[in-house]
């Protein structure tokens, strides 16, 4: 007998989009097909997509060391809340992920809480602070494939060149936060709304210089590099280009990047809408969008970046950089660019696992293939209003999205079922 | 009027309401007892999370010729030094009884987080570099007093534009009251996009000093580190300062402001602060009766 049976889903396989049962035993999708008999757990995926499980690059679980503002097992809730089955979670932790004992502690954090894969991201330079490279080696050894000083650039040409070296020669992806720390001084988008409002901006400037000195160094090079977080319109040119010359780049855009621009800063100066880098103009937001349907951008990822209420419930300048978005991802996508089922679960699952290497993942159904799905309905409207997060440092809380997670699998064991089935971890 | 945030929201009857109660209220500063029961049995808190001694004294010089009662913080020797947030500093204050909070605070939209924490009449003692409303509504007084109407006149401000608190409260206030208003700075001190203010732009003060009524002069921030943002001290002068040769080329019945405190020999030669058309002194003795104004009107309103 089958464990589980995703029941009357419009599965998206590599080839089509198509009503068929997916029959799950063992951990692995064993039969593809219209009426698969019996399974000890079924979900009825009517209406829904049945697709590879999403795939998130940029999470920030905040353990070791910020714990009251999440931790890996609620990050882990959150995901799989989310359609997640796997993340990665980034290496601005305290003690940093710059050597192979932090990053296998993040691992291991993941495997005891059991909901889904949660692999690490190392730091490029020790401690992230931009002089020497971290342990690159023990980190690789650790599993690591993804590097990055994610909330600060590796802004000194000398140490991105060494590192794009190194990493370079292990086959390694270099990971860049593209804000120049020199431009980057400023609360918000460097604009009209700035400008009104007296705020220090950011000019987009901040991103795309950064950007385009190291597309330079990456053909000098030849090492992949990813740039996080796309937030500028003239980042999407950079990337279109290097693209075309056939550099090894790829690109993330978050859900929020996709969603507001720096007019929501307005009025209130809610620090819900702060975070690094800013929200740009209306037309950076429609380069974006059209960016990801036309594959410039290659996935979304959240920059899931979890603060307490104590800490955002402050004037817009002194609050930290950051929001949350892990549940609600798929459907601030799925709202704001509305792409076509393949589109979507190539941004959402199957490029960010071919990113960092997890070939368990971003797998469409087929058979002998890891059952890691997730079972997403494109059509509902619903409005997100509690959260799995230990923070809730979202603008989406309370805003009607369209679009829902019904149930996750990872491992073929059902994580997350709005049905109530899901299995205990 | 429920809050005073800054004067983009203020259309051209409520300013003019509040320069109309302003001008009774300086009448009532020249009596021998100049003070009027309005206000009695009413708590005007001044919360100054930021140094300020001048705009401080005057809100509570204007609470207490209304016989209101004034609570005083200074961060100085508070529970922030202990690590107390704003939050729990104002909901503290606001539980003692305060009837309204004059907020001055170095962060952008300090002031409405407190109005929104608070539910009190908040009025904005400045925020950063966003907006000082009752600066502008003392200098629209002053410049009312000087010539008759701001409407109709050629009103240039000259300075730090990018940075500045007054300059974005003036450039609302005045042009809401029919002036022309045109920003004099070199580009790095103007905001990058000027989209939605109501004024002109021009980088050559000598250019435009002849048409001027008044000329408004914004202090230079040297703690800000000036030459960051121009070359020198010396240079700022030589380009954007009021010498007593440009003062010499200004029409007889233009006008000088400026908010205090001045930088002799930076943005005014010494000569020209102590001329008699510049109303430096008229605009602190404003800013009592305006700021009267603005306490009345939140707290006492029509029915006091």
């Amino acid at each position: 007998m089958l464990d589980l049976v995703l029941r009357g889903g419009r599965v998206v396989t590599d080839s089509s989009v198509a009503v068929v049962d997916v029959g799950i035993a063992g951990g692995e999708i064993v039969a593809l097909g219209g009426h698969l008999g019996e399974a000890a757990t079924e979900i009825d995926c009517s209406g829904a997509l049945v697709g590879p499980g999403f795939v998130d690059v940029h999470t920030h679980v905040r353990e070791p060391g910020q714990e009251w503002k999440e931790d890996v097992a609620s990050a882990s809730r959150a995901a799989v809340a989310g359609g997640y089955t796997a993340i990665v979670a980034m290496p601005n932790t305290d003690p940093a992920i710059d050597s192979s004992p932090i990053a296998r502690f993040v691992v291991e954090r993941g495997s005891e809480v059991g909901l889904l894969d949660v692999v690490a991201a190392g730091a490029i330079t020790a401690g992230r602070h931009g002089t020497r490279l971290a342990h690159l080696d023990d980190l690789w050894d650790a599993g690591v494939r993804l590097f990055t000083d994610d909330g600060d650039a590796v802004a000194d040409a000398a140490m991105m060149r060494r590192a794009l070296e190194y990493i370079g020669d292990r086959g390694g992806v270099l990971a860049q936060h593209a804000v120049d720390p020199s431009l980057g001084a400023g609360a918000m988008h460097e604009g009209w709304v700035s400008s009104r409002l007296g705020l220090t901006g950011i000019p987009a400037v901040a991103e795309t210089t950064i950007v385009a000195r190291d597309l330079l160094l990456v053909a000098e090079t030849g090492c992949r590099y990813h740039v996080q977080h796309v937030a500028a319109a003239g980042t999407v040119e950079l990337i279109a280009s290097a693209k075309d010359r056939g550099l090894p780049v790829t690109a993330e855009v978050t859900p929020h990047h996709l969603t507001f621009d720096h007019t929501a800063v307005l009025g209130t100066t809610d620090p819900v809408y702060k975070m690094m880098p800013p929200l740009r103009e209306p037309d950076d937001v429609a380069a974006l969008r059209d960016a990801l349907r036309a594959g410039v951008l290659d996935m979304v990822a959240t920059d899931h970046a979890p603060h307490a209420d104590h800490e955002k419930d402050v004037p817009f300048e002194e609050a930290p950089n950051g929001v949350t978005g892990l549940e609600w991802a798929a459907a601030a996508v799925n709202t704001a660019t509305a792409l076509d089922e393949r589109s979507f679960f190539e941004a959402m699952s199957a490029a960010p696992a071919r990113l960092v290497g997890l070939t368990d993942h971003g797998r469409y159904p087929a058979v002998g293939v890891p059952a890691n799905l997730v079972v997403f309905d494109p059509t509902v409207t619903w409005v997100p209003s509690e959260t799995m997060s230990r923070s809730q440092n979202s603008p989406y809380l309370g805003r009607p999205l369209t679009g829902a997670v019904r149930a996750t699998v990872v491992d073929g064991r059902v994580v997350w079922d709005t049905g109530g089935g899901a299995d205990a971890p | 009027m429920r809050t005073l945030l800054g004067t983009e929201d203020l259309d051209r009857s409520a300013l003019d309401g509040l320069l109309d109660d302003a001008e009774t209220f300086l009448e009532v500063l020249e009596r021998p007892i100049p003070k009027v029961p309005a206000l009695r049995g009413r708590t005007v808190a001044t919360m100054f999370f930021e140094p300020s001694t001048r705009t401080r004294l005057s809100f509570e010089r204007a609470a207490k010729a209304l016989s209101a009662d004034t609570l005083s913080f200074s961060p100085g020797t508070s529970s922030l030094s202990k690590g107390e947030s704003l939050k729990d500093t104002v909901q503290t204050i606001a539980a003692m009884g305060a009837d309204l909070m004059v907020v001055r605070h170095r962060a952008v939209g300090a002031p409405a987080r407190v109005a929104e924490w608070t539910g009190l009449p908040v009025v904005n003692g400045g925020d950063g570099a966003h907006q000082h409303p009752t600066q502008a509504l003392l200098d629209a007084l002053t410049i009312r007093r000087a010539r008759g109407t701001v409407e109709g006149l050629r009103i240039g401000i000259v300075g730090d534009i990018a940075h500045s608190r007054v300059a974005r409260s003036d450039v609302f206030a005045f042009a809401t009251l029919g002036a022309e208003v045109t920003l004099i700075a070199p580009r790095t001190l103007l905001p990058v996009d000027l989209t939605g203010w109501p004024c002109d732009v021009s980088t050559d003060l000598d250019a435009v000093l002849g048409d001027l009524d008044v000329v408004y002069l914004l202090r230079v921030q040297t703690e800000r580190g000036g030459a960051s943002v121009f070359p020198s001290l010396r240079e700022y002068l030589r380009r954007f300062g009021l010498t007593r040769e440009r003062f010499a080329r200004l029409r007889p019945d233009t006008v000088v402001l400026h908010p205090g405190p001045m930088n002799r020999g930076v943005e005014i030669e010494a000569a020209v602060a102590d001329d008699p058309r510049a109303l430096v002194l008229d605009q602190v003795t404003n800013g009592v009766a305006a700021r009267m104004a603005v306490l009345f009107q939140l707290l006492g309103g029509a029915d006091a």
